[in-house]
């Protein structure tokens, strides 16, 4: 296995990537109007958006994409997905009751940046319909029912603050109270900045409840999802009793930049990809978007939830 | 050559002046008499120094944490414990010489203390990485603070670090991993912990190590969730913005006392530890007696059932969308299951 040698040649260099790092290949175009084809086929095609895949540049109608859970029809490229667009992919309808829907983060530092932190936050609650970066609740999956938290990279990179961290220790503790399992789908871009160390607090306020949660031997599954990186990789999202990630999604502590900055070393290829982590032995296994049900309804069943009971109780 | 930070100039400038008159050459031979002159500049370096030193920037306490000169873990151990045996590896792949580890004494009380190490020259640096530990050093870290607790050993962990190491390596044999089960499992540990950042407490490689019923912070020490330069270059877009930065993230033992995200604050010598270094290591092993002595006096259950309210109850937020409603510090939570 290659390693690197114990040597620093830059110092002061922060070792988390910025809470809002926009992920490195989510860049696929919106155009309003399908481009002009070779062939006559255009009047079948109704108007609508178009998205094209980053990956292999094939032109996707909105509506398709949706009904694929936002997975390249042609190469299986994950394109991002809204916390509600998963939650409704994985939970029964009508069966998810969010927790603490309103719960919003508040300027704890009065944060003087070039902008401020509540400006930040009213702008992202309007452009994202959302009140923070993750929405928390317990929900039935099949027969299972199951305590979930889903990150929403789209609001703040999915930084962790104090309402990522309340909700989610919340979560974790009502599973622990009642008895669930417990899935945590995340993408973040770790701490979030804004809230200095009330922020990195939360690493220790999760793991410490997850601590608890596994000494009841109730089980936890991490779904690592384009990207998850930092703060809260170095926490929750890499405590689960199986880490499952997605296909393609980059996963790491540091951000690719600050280790190139910091080792003047080239990267290896994929450096930092779920194949890189599955390959490196630190991920169960990978899990396109539209499995992941399935294994998640199959691997809970070997994780000790009784199926009947469980069904019995919800 | 004394290392002299950039807002220190007046005392060194009076410091100079004062030396110059007190080394006059002529004074004597001319009959000068300069008592006077030099009582006068020694009370105004004394004021000088005073000042500067209290009402120092979030900023120019970075420096002071970062100084080349300032006392590092191992001169705590060696200062204020007795009897250090160093232990060494995390037993998987190596032994990082950025996190230092062992048995020693503190006070007669047979302790486990761990720490990050800087080193102090070009050589000493490189076998330490600047401080910065790799996975192995946080797996190391726990395989010690695991011992500690079979065997009853209170745990005790100097913080001074500007991070954990970033590079490939470190990514490979997975840091995040190392961290998060350090956190998880440090909430676990049936014996009393206390962590003290004594210079830098950097993000998640500080924390890594700093989950304790009780956490300490030197008066000039720093405690953030990124350095004001990454914070500057991310938000301002500008590395010139570095003092800023410092300022807004709130990172001063006296801000984080105030927020309650630490438990004490340990005085420093006048001008910072590097100053008085004999006195910064009495100062803290003062506060580390103290605080030992009131965990100690608590059941294990206690403990448990306190360190989890403790970080618990850390984040600020708003629960309803009432105009007006209160900016809730959350209550301390439901009891956690008591340890078997
Ligand atoms: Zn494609």
């Amino acid at each position: 296995m290659a390693t690197t040698p114990f040597i620093k040649k830059t110092l002061g260099l922060e070792t988390a990537e910025p809470a809002v790092t926009p992920p490195p290949h989510n860049n696929a175009e919106k155009v309003l109007k399908k481009p002009k084809l070779a062939g006559g086929r255009k009047r079948d095609i109704p108007e609508g958006l178009w998205n094209k895949c980053p990956k292999c540049s094939t032109l996707l109608y909105d509506k398709d994409l949706d009904a694929n859970r936002k997975v390249c029809i042609r190469c299986g490229y994950h394109f991002p997905i809204s916390a509600r667009e998963r939650i409704n992919s994985l939970v029964e309808t009508c069966s998810f009751e969010e927790m603490d829907a309103n719960m919003t983060s508040v300027d704890a530092l009065q944060f003087t940046g070039v902008t401020s932190y509540s400006n930040k936050l009213e702008s992202y609650q309007k452009s994202t319909g959302l009140k923070d970066a993750v929405i928390t609740g317990i929900g039935r999956l099949a027969d299972y029912r199951l305590a979930l938290g889903v990150m929403d990279f789209s609001f703040l990179g999915g930084s962790m603050g104090s309402v990522v961290g309340e909700k989610l220790t919340r979560l974790i503790e009502a599973a622990t109270d009642k008895g669930l399992p417990l899935v945590i789908i995340s993408t973040s871009g770790g701490a979030r900045m804004y809230e200095g160390m009330f922020s990195l607090m939360q690493m220790a306020k999760t793991s410490g409840a997850l601590a608890y949660h596994a000494r009841k031997k109730l089980p936890y599954v991490s779904v690592l999802t384009h990207p998850t990186t930092a703060g809260v990789m170095a926490s929750y999202a890499s405590l689960g009793d199986l880490i499952i990630a997605e296909p393609g999604a980059m996963i790491g502590f540091a951000g690719p930049r600050v280790i190139k900055d910091t080792t003047q070393a080239e990267l290896p290829p994929g450096f930092q990809t779920a194949e890189f982590l599955l390959d490196h032995g630190l991920i169960d296994m990978i899990v396109p978007r539209n499995e992941m049900k399935a294994v998640l309804c199959n691997v809970l069943d070997y994780l000790g939830v009784d199926r009947k009971r469980l069904a019995a109780l919800g | 050559m004394r290392h002299q930070l950039d807002f220190e100039k007046p005392i060194i400038e009076l410091r100079r002046k004062l030396d110059e008159l007190k080394k006059h050459p002529d004074a004597h031979a001319l009959g000068l008499n300069l008592e006077v002159e030099i009582e006068q500049i020694e009370k105004r370096l004394e004021e000088t120094r005073c000042q500067v030193y209290s009402e120092l920037t979030a900023w120019q306490r970075v420096q002071i944490a970062r100084h080349p000169k300032r006392p590092f873990v191992l001169d705590y151990i060696r200062g204020a414990f007795t009897g250090f045996v160093e232990l060494h590896g995390d037993r998987l792949f190596a032994d990082d010489r950025a996190m230092v580890g062992g048995f020693a004494q503190l006070n007669g009380h047979r302790v486990m203390v761990i720490g990050t190490q800087k080193g102090r020259d070009t050589k000493e640096n490189i076998l330490r990485n600047f401080g910065s530990a790799h996975p192995e050093g946080y797996r190391k870290a726990l395989r010690l603070m695991r011992l500690a607790d079979k065997f009853g050993l209170p745990i005790i962990t100097l913080i001074d670090t500007a991070g954990a190491y970033p590079g490939i390596g470190a990514e490979e044999r997975h840091i995040a991993e190392a961290i998060a089960v350090n956190l998880r499992e440090m909430m676990l540990l049936e014996v009393p912990i206390i962590a003290a950042v004594v210079g830098e407490g950097g993000s998640g490689g500080a924390l890594g190590i700093g989950v304790a019923d009780r956490v300490l912070i030197l008066e000039n020490a720093y405690y953030s969730v990124i350095s004001p330069e990454g914070c500057a270059s991310i938000l301002w877009k500008d590395r010139a913005a570095t003092a800023k930065a410092a300022e807004a993230l709130k990172i001063t033992a006296k801000e984080l006392k105030a927020f309650g995200l630490v438990d004490a604050v340990v005085p420093e010598p006048l001008g910072g530890a590097h100053n008085d270094p004999a006195d910064a290591v009495a100062l803290l092993k003062v506060q580390l007696l103290i605080h030992l002595d009131e965990l100690q006096k608590l059941s294990s259950g206690d403990r448990l059932r306190m360190r989890y309210q403790k970080f618990r109850a850390f984040g600020l937020f708003q629960e309803n969308n009432a105009p007006g409603s209160e900016v809730a510090q959350p209550e301390a939570a439901p009891t956690p299951a008591q340890p078997a």
